[in-house]
C-alpha cells in the first residue's frame, strides 16, 4: 500500500513523457491525482501495521499529516492544471516584460515532471530512513527544475539556475549532516544503529550528543535552504515568481512542507536524546530572521507573485518559530502547516488567473479585478485576509496559538518581534491586495473580457473554503492527527 | 674532524662550474649537436680573469663591490652545508636561517649592483627578479620548516643527517612533496627555464641575465662563478633530501652525493630542453603551487 | 594499507589544490576525472581489505560515474555551449590557490576540535574532506562560468563522499546507490540547463544573470 503511493505517480509520470495526445495525457494527470488522494485517504483510515522494506518506508502521524496536505494540494493543482494547460498557447509568443519571443516547454515534459515531483514528495513523507529522505528531497529539486523553466525565457532560466545550484549545494550540506548523524548513531558497544527514525528515537539515550548537535546544524542549514528559511531563501522569490502558478502553488504549499518535515525528523531525534533545547534555539532564531527579512521585502514590493513568495518565507519562519518555542507552539505549527499550504496554494492559483487576464505581474498596473474577474477577486481578498492571519480563517488560530506559546515560555522579545513583523506584513500586503481588487479596470478598452472557467475557480474556491472551515471548527480526526504529530515532536 | 663535511666546500669550489658544463652538454645533446666540452666554463672563467674590466661612468663603488661581496657570501653559504651523515664545517642551531639570509644577501647585492648602473633594462630585470624571489623565499622557508620539524633540529647539520632511508619509509609523501617544492625553488632562484631563459639574447625577456649585462672581466668571472656555486648550494639541498645515503663513511657518502649532483644537473638540463619558458604572469602561480606543496608537506609532518 | 590510503588522500588534496589554481576548463575536467578514480580507490582503502559485494558495487559505481560519466557530460555541455575554454574567476588564480592552500591548516585545526572518532579510520580523512568542501565552496562562489560552478558542486560532493565513505558505516547499498544516482541526475540536469543558458544568453557567465532583483 505504501509502495503504491510512490509507484502510481512514478508510472503515471513516465507514461506522461511518452503519451502524444494532449487530452489523454491530461486525463492521466487527473486520474493519477485522484488515485493518489484515494490511496492517501485509505492509508489514513487504515494505517499499515508494520514498517515496509525493513523500515525504509514508515508512516507515522507526522508523515501522515504532510502526506495528506501534499495529496490534497496536488489534486487541487491537477484540476486547475488541466484548465491551465488547455488555455496555454503552444506557439511562440511575446514575453510581456521584455518583449522577446519565447515558447513553452513541451507539455509532456511538464506533466511528466509534475507527476514525478508528486512521487518524490510522497517518498519524503513516507521515508523512515534519513538517507532515503535525502534522496527524495534532492530528487524533488531535480524534478521541479524543468517545471520552473516551463515558460522558456531568460528570467525563468535565471530562476531555474539559481534554484538548481543553491538547493543542490544546500542539500549536499544536508548529506554531510546525515553522515555526521551516522557517526553519532553508534551505541556504547561500538555497534552501529541504523539510521531509521524509529530506531534512533528508541535508542536516543545512547547517541553521542556532540556529534548529534553538529549533524543537526548541517541538516538545518541544508534542508533550511530547501525550506526557504532566511538567509538561505534567496532562490525562493525568483523561482516562485517565474514559474507557472500551478507549480508555484505546489512549491509553496507542498515542497516547503516536505523540507520542513526532513528537519523535524532530526528534531525528533534531538528531543528524544535530550538536547532539544539546542535545536529549538536555532529554530527560533532562524524563524525570527525569516519573518524579519520577509517583512522588509514585502513592503514596497512591485510584483504580486514575488509578494506571495516572500509571504511564503514569512510563514515558513512562523513554522520554524512554532516548533522552536515548544509546548503548545508545536501544535500551532502543525495547524499552521495545514492552513498555510491551503491558503498559499489558493492565492497562487488566483494570481494565475489574474496574470492570464491582465498580462502583467506589476502591482501598480493591475486594477479593478472585482469588475473583471469577480469570483477570483473575492477569493483574492479572502486569501489576503487569511494569509495575514485575520479571523475567521484558520491562520488566525494557528498564529494565536504560537503567540500563546511564546508568552507561556516567557520569550517576550520573540513575541514582540513576532507581532511587529506580522503587523508590517499586514500593512505591506494590504496596500497591494486592496489596490489591485478595487477601482476601475485597468485593462485596455478593446480587450475581450476574460471568462472565468469552472476549472480555474473550482480548486481555489474549495481550498479557501477548507481554510474558512478550519478557522471555525477542526474536525475530530484532524485534531487527533495534529495532536499526535505535535506529541511526537515533544510538544502538546 | 668531519671529513665529508670538509669535502662539501672543497668539492663545491672545484666542481661547481662543471655543473654548468653538464647542463649545457645535456641541452646540446637534446638538440642533436655535440655541444661544448664539459670544462668549457673553466676556460671561460680563465679567459675572463685575464681581461680588463670596463666601468660605466654612471656607476659607483657599489657596482664594483657587488660581485666580490656576492661571491664571498656564497662561499660562506657553502661552509654551512652538511654532506652525508657528517656535520658541516660551520654548524650551530639556526644556521638554516643564516643560509637563507646569505642567499638573500647575494640577491640583494646583485640587484643593487644592477640598479646602480642607472639603465632601465637592469631596473626592469631587478624588479622581476625581486618579485619572483619574494614568492620563492617563503616556499624555501616552508620547506626548511618542514625538514626541521621532521628532523627535530634547527641546524642544517642536524636536519640532513637525519634524513635516512627509514625516514623515507615513514614520511615518504611529505619528503616527496618537499623535494618537488625544492626543485621548483632551485629552478626559480637559479634563473632556469621555466622561470627564466639563460640563453636568451633579447633584453626584454631577460630576468637574471640583464642584471649582469654591464659587468666585464674579473667581475663577470666572479658573477659566473658565484652563480655556479649558488646552483651547487641548491643542488646539495635537494640531493640531501633525495639521496638518503647516510653510512657515515666518507668513501661511500661522497660518491653518492656526487652522483646525486650529477643527476640534478642532468635533470635541470632535461627540463630546460623539453619545456618552454612560462609567461611572466604564470610564474607566480607556479611558485604558489610549489608553496602549496610545501605547506601540505609541513601539515603532514606536523600532524 | 594505511600508508596507501594516506597516499591516496594526499593525492586528493593535490587535485583539489590544482582545481583551485588551474585556468583551463579542459584541464580542470581531467583533474575532476582523476579525483573520481581516486575516490574509488579511497573506498577500497577504507574497507581495509574486507571486500564485500556492497563495497565492490560502490567502488565500481563511483569510479564509473565520477571518473568517466561526469567528465563526459561536462565536456559535452562545454562543446554544445561553444564557449572559450578558460575559467573566468572573480578571485584571481594566485589568490584562489593561496586560499585553497591556507584552508588546509584550517581544515586540520577544525578536525582536531571535533570529538574523537573511531581509531580504525585514517586520521587524514576528516581534514581532507573538510578541505575538499572548502575548495568546492570557493569554486562555486568565485567562478563566473556556470560549468565551473558545477565543478565546484562536484568537488563539494566528493568531499562529503570521502567523509561518508570513511565514517558512515550504516548506510545501506540502496541508499548509497541512490545518492550516487541523485548526483548523476543533478549533473545531467545542470548540463541541460547550461546548454539552455548558452542558447538563450549567448554566454554562460552567471554574473550577468541578474535580471531578477529584490
Amino acid at each position: 500500500m505504501l509502495a503504491a503511493l510512490f509507484f502510481v505517480p512514478v508510472l503515471a509520470g513516465l507514461a506522461a513523457f511518452v503519451i502524444r495526445s494532449h487530452p489523454v495525457r491530461r486525463s492521466v494527470l487527473l486520474a493519477a491525482a485522484v488515485a493518489h488522494t484515494a490511496l492517501t485517504v485509505r492509508v489514513w483510515l487504515r494505517p499499515p501495521a508494520s514498517p515496509v522494506f525493513d523500515g525504509l518506508l514508515h508512516l507515522d502521524e507526522l508523515g501522515m499529516l504532510f502526506l495528506g496536505i501534499t495529496s490534497l494540494l496536488f489534486l487541487a493543482a491537477a484540476i486547475y492544471g488541466v484548465g491551465y494547460l488547455r488555455r496555454e498557447n503552444p506557439e511562440p509568443r511575446q514575453d510581456f516584460e521584455e518583449g522577446l519571443l519565447f515558447v513553452n516547454a513541451p507539455e509532456g515534459i511538464f506533466t511528466g515532471c509534475l507527476l514525478l515531483f508528486l512521487a518524490m514528495m510522497t517518498l519524503v513523507c513516507l521515508s523512515g530512513h534519513f538517507g532515503l529522505t535525502w534522496v527524495g528531497v534532492e530528487a524533488t529539486t531535480l524534478a521541479s527544475a524543468p517545471l520552473i523553466y516551463f515558460h522558456r525565457h531568460t528570467r525563468s532560466l535565471e530562476a531555474t539556475w539559481k534554484y538548481l545550484l543553491i538547493c543542490s549545494v544546500g542539500i549536499a550540506l544536508a548529506l554531510l549532516g546525515i553522515f555526521i548523524a551516522c557517526i553519532a548513531a553508534t551505541d556504547a558497544n561500538g555497534a552501529t544503529i541504523p539510521l531509521l527514525t524509529a530506531e534512533l528515537v528508541r535508542r536516543a539515550s545512547s547517541l553521542n550528543q556532540v556529534w548529534l548537535k553538529i549533524g543537526f546544524v548541517f541538516l538545518l542549514v541544508g534542508y533550511g535552504t530547501k525550506m526557504g528559511l532566511a538567509p538561505l531563501h534567496t532562490w525562493l522569490p525568483d523561482a516562485h515568481s517565474e514559474s507557472p502558478s500551478v507549480v508555484s502553488a505546489l512549491l509553496s504549499g507542498a515542497l516547503l512542507n516536505c523540507a520542513f518535515l526532513s528537519i523535524l525528523r532530526m528534531h525528533q531525534v534531538l528531543v528524544a536524546a535530550g538536547c532539544g533545547a539546542f535545536g529549538q534555539d536555532l529554530l527560533v532564531l532562524l524563524g525570527l530572521i525569516s519573518m524579519g527579512v520577509a517583512a522588509i521585502f514585502i513592503i514596497g514590493q512591485q510584483d504580486f507573485k514575488r509578494l506571495l513568495a516572500y509571504s511564503s518565507v514569512e510563514h515558513v519562519g512562523i513554522l520554524a518559530l512554532g516548533v522552536g518555542l515548544g509546548g503548545v507552539g508545536v501544535y500551532g505549527s502543525m495547524l499552521h502547516a495545514v492552513n498555510h499550504s491551503m491558503t498559499k496554494a489558493m492565492l497562487f492559483l488566483v494570481a494565475g488567473n489574474i496574470l492570464a487576464a491582465y498580462g502583467t505581474k506589476s502591482c501598480m498596473q493591475v486594477r479593478g479585478v472585482l469588475s473583471v474577474l469577480p469570483i477570483s477577486a473575492v477569493l483574492w481578498l479572502a486569501g489576503f485576509l487569511a494569509v495575514t492571519g485575520s479571523p475567521p480563517f484558520g491562520m488566525f488560530l494557528s498564529e494565536l496559538t504560537i503567540l500563546k506559546a511564546a508568552l507561556d515560555q516567557g520569550h517576550i522579545l520573540a513575541a514582540v518581534l513576532y507581532l511587529v513583523f506580522l503587523g508590517m506584513i499586514f500593512v505591506g500586503m494590504a496596500s497591494v491586495f486592496l489596490g489591485m481588487a478595487q477601482g476601475e479596470s485597468s485593462l485596455p478598452e478593446d480587450t475581450r473580457t476574460p471568462r472565468e472557467t469552472v476549472l480555474s475557480i473550482l480548486s481555489p474556491a474549495v481550498l479557501g473554503l477548507i481554510v474558512l472551515v478550519l478557522g471555525l471548527w477542526i474536525p475530530a480526526p484532524v485534531q487527533n492527527l495534529l495532536q499526535q504529530a505535535a506529541k511526537a515532536l515533544g510538544g502538546f | 674532524m668531519p671529513i665529508a663535511g670538509w669535502c662539501q666546500p672543497v668539492l663545491g669550489l672545484l666542481a661547481a662550474p662543471l655543473l654548468l658544463g653538464i647542463i649545457n652538454r645535456v641541452k646540446a645533446l637534446f638538440a642533436g649537436r655535440q655541444g661544448p666540452p664539459l670544462i668549457q666554463p673553466y676556460r671561460d672563467l680563465y679567459k675572463l680573469l685575464g681581461k680588463g674590466a670596463t666601468y660605466s661612468k654612471t656607476t659607483t663603488l657599489v657596482f664594483r663591490l657587488a660581485p666580490a661581496a656576492g661571491l664571498a657570501c656564497v662561499v660562506l653559504a657553502l661552509t654551512l652545508l652538511p654532506l652525508g651523515a657528517s656535520r658541516a664545517v660551520l654548524a650551530f642551531p639556526g644556521d638554516l636561517v643564516l643560509l637563507i639570509y646569505l642567499l638573500g644577501l647575494v640577491r640583494f647585492l646583485t640587484v643593487i649592483g644592477a640598479l646602480d648602473t642607472g639603465s632601465s633594462f637592469e631596473g626592469m630585470g631587478a624588479s622581476r627578479e625581486v618579485q619572483f624571489s619574494a614568492l620563492a623565499e617563503p616556499v624555501l622557508l616552508l620547506v626548511m620548516a618542514g625538514l626541521a620539524r621532521q628532523g627535530d633540529s634547527l641546524s642544517l647539520s642536524g636536519i640532513y643527517p637525519a634524513v635516512t632511508a627509514a625516514t623515507w619509509m615513514e614520511a615518504g609523501p611529505a619528503l616527496a612533496l618537499i623535494a618537488a617544492a625544492l626543485l621548483v625553488v632551485l629552478l626559480a632562484e637559479n634563473s632556469r627555464i621555466p622561470v627564466d631563459d639563460p640563453n636568451t639574447h633579447l633584453e626584454l625577456t631577460m630576468i637574471h641575465e640583464v642584471m649582469v649585462l654591464d659587468y666585464s672581466g674579473p667581475d663577470l668571472a666572479a658573477i659566473l662563478y658565484g652563480a655556479s656555486l649558488k646552483l651547487w648550494v641548491f643542488g646539495s639541498l635537494l640531493v640531501g633530501v633525495c639521496v638518503p645515503v647516510r653510512t657515515g663513511w666518507a668513501i661511500v657518502d661522497v660518491p653518492a652525493f656526487l652522483a646525486g649532483m650529477l643527476v640534478v644537473a642532468v635533470l635541470v638540463g632535461v627540463v630546460e630542453s623539453i619545456m618552454a619558458r612560462l609567461r611572466l604572469l604564470r610564474v607566480p602561480q607556479l611558485l604558489i603551487g610549489a608553496g602549496a606543496m610545501a605547506m601540505l608537506a609541513l601539515v603532514l609532518v606536523v600532524r | 594499507m594505511q600508508a596507501w590510503t594516506d597516499l591516496i588522500l594526499i593525492a586528493i588534496v593535490l587535485t583539489n589544490l590544482a582545481l583551485s589554481g588551474l585556468g583551463s576548463l579542459g584541464t580542470c575536467i581531467h583533474v575532476m576525472a582523476l579525483q573520481g578514480v581516486l575516490l574509488g580507490l579511497v573506498t577500497v582503502g577504507v574497507q581495509q581489505g574486507a571486500v564485500s559485494l556492497h563495497g565492490l558495487v560502490l567502488v565500481t559505481g563511483t569510479v564509473v560515474i565520477k571518473g568517466f560519466v561526469f567528465p563526459k557530460l561536462l565536456r559535452r555541455a562545454i562543446r554544445e555551449a561553444n564557449i572559450r575554454q578558460e575559467v573566468e574567476p572573480f578571485v584571481g588564480f594566485s589568490s584562489s590557490l593561496l586560499i585553497g592552500t591556507l584552508s588546509l591548516p584550517l581544515a586540520m585545526w577544525l578536525s582536531s576540535r571535533l570529538p574523537p572518532i573511531d581509531p580504525g579510520v585514517p586520521s587524514l580523512l576528516v581534514p581532507v574532506s573538510l578541505h575538499a568542501i572548502f575548495v568546492g565552496l570557493l569554486l562555486i562562489v568565485s567562478r563566473r562560468k556556470a560549468v565551473t560552478q558545477v565543478l565546484g558542486y562536484l568537488a563539494l560532493e566528493n568531499g562529503i563522499f570521502v567523509f561518508g565513505v570513511g565514517l558512515a558505516r550504516q548506510a545501506t547499498l540502496l541508499v548509497e546507490m541512490g545518492i550516487l544516482l541523485d548526483v548523476f541526475v543533478a549533473v545531467f540536469v545542470m548540463g541541460i540547463a547550461i546548454f539552455h543558458i548558452s542558447r538563450e544568453f549567448d554566454h554562460i557567465d552567471t554574473d550577468q544573470l541578474s535580471l531578477l532583483k529584490e
